[in-house]
């Protein structure tokens, strides 16, 4: 019960784990992904993405920029134009 | 044959050549290893960038209103090949073999009728193909040092070519650069960059529907343009790993002829060291004998 989480750059792969939610600043508003989400592709705005590794976990925070974020059947992938 | 002092002066200087080689050896295995690790590194993101873009691209329609980074201007004449290059030398075939690649197929479509333009990305590409085809360049910019490019560079370059497209200078746009398969192989590449080329395998229809947020359209026209700054800057990255990888085999090579070379130097200066040795004992005791 894990959803796989990958936060890519032009740089580097920065993140690629299993993690229980990430909370992604959309263009049009926030949206929290758990795994089975519905496929979706959606723009980024420059913010914070908050990853969940569990439930109750405090979330850990990575400051992005730009890109957009895709969610498919193998989990999130983020592709940033940078992390702070 | 050359004097002995003559042979030492000549010994001496392939032997600080020879030293030179070899730092630069080393400074180029030593970038190599940043340089590859940098191209590794950048190498899931255009992936899933390309993975992204032909999921997107088969979904949506190419109509009259799809953007022309993706439908093409519906003409093939004019071509726009982007030469990435390096501005430094002394790197081996590095930059010939891209041009190579560049001219052959520059060549064939000169043949075929088309219209072949430059832009060329690195001094020495510039210069070469400046020799080639005079007048075809319509830019060249000069990267500095490879490894220190970031990606922000790629995105004013990508810039410059969309406008460029947009302002119909050409309709096709080729990216040439060297892949970076191994210390000992880099390929020269041929890309398309411009208009998107769509994955031959057809369009996608059984797959799941996906949200798209905001619509596909808006996706598209903000992907588009950074795909081109992703692929540039993909370009980059794997040039600058091949550029080390194939200087640090050219200076190699070098070390290793100019180890030769001072061996047989050695010999030849050894050789007439003995002869004039024995020539002057011959002297001596003909001299000795005559008393």
């Amino acid at each position: 019960m894990a959803l796989h989480f990958e936060l890519v750059t032009p740089e580097k792969l920065v993140r690629s784990q299993d993690v229980h939610m990430v909370v992604v600043p959309g263009t049009e508003g926030d949206f929290g992904v758990l795994q089975g989400h519905a496929a979706m592709m959606s723009t980024i705005r420059d913010g914070a993405v908050s990853v969940y590794a569990t439930a109750t976990a405090q979330p850990e925070i990575i400051t992005i920029k730009g890109g957009f974020a895709e969610v498919n059947a193998n989990g999130l992938t983020i592709l940033a134009e940078a992390v702070a | 044959m050359a004097s002995l002092k003559a042979l030492k002066i000549r010994i001496n200087s392939v032997k600080s050549t020879q030293k030179i080689t070899k730092a630069m050896k080393m400074v180029a295995a030593a970038k190599l290893r940043r340089a590859q690790e940098a191209a590794e590194a950048g190498r899931p993101y255009a992936e899933r960038m390309e993975a992204v873009m032909a999921s997107l691209a088969s979904k949506v329609m190419v109509g009259p209103q799809a953007s022309k980074l993706l439908a093409g201007t519906g003409k093939q004449d004019v071509h726009l090949f982007v030469v990435a290059t390096s501005d430094k030398g002394l790197a081996g075939a590095f930059n010939t073999n891209i041009v190579r690649l560049a001219r052959k197929q520059a060549l064939e479509l000169q043949a075929a009728g088309k219209t072949v333009k430059f832009y060329c990305i690195g001094r020495k590409g510039r210069d070469q193909i400046n020799r080639y085809f005079r007048g075809q360049v319509v830019h060249s910019v000069e990267p500095g040092d490879l490894g220190k490019q970031v990606f922000a560079n790629a995105g004013s370059v990508a810039q410059d070519l969309i406008s460029r497209f947009d302002a119909g200078e050409f309709d096709v746009a080729h990216l040439f650069y060297s892949k970076f398969v191994s210390v000992l192989t880099q390929e020269p590449t041929e890309q398309q960059i411009i208009p998107v080329p769509l994955p031959a395998t057809g369009l996608a229809t059984g797959a799941a529907p996906v949200e798209y947020e905001p619509s596909e359209e808006d996706i598209l026209m903000t992907l588009l343009p950074r795909n081109v700054a992703v692929q540039l800057f993909r370009a980059t990255l794997e040039n600058a790993a091949s550029e080390q990888g194939s200087k640090m085999t050219a200076m190699d090579n070098a070390t290793r002829n100019a180890g030769d070379m001072i061996n047989k130097l050695t010999i030849q200066y050894n050789r007439s060291r003995q002869a004039a040795i024995t020539t002057e004992l011959v002297e001596i005791i003909s001299g000795a004998e005559a008393l």
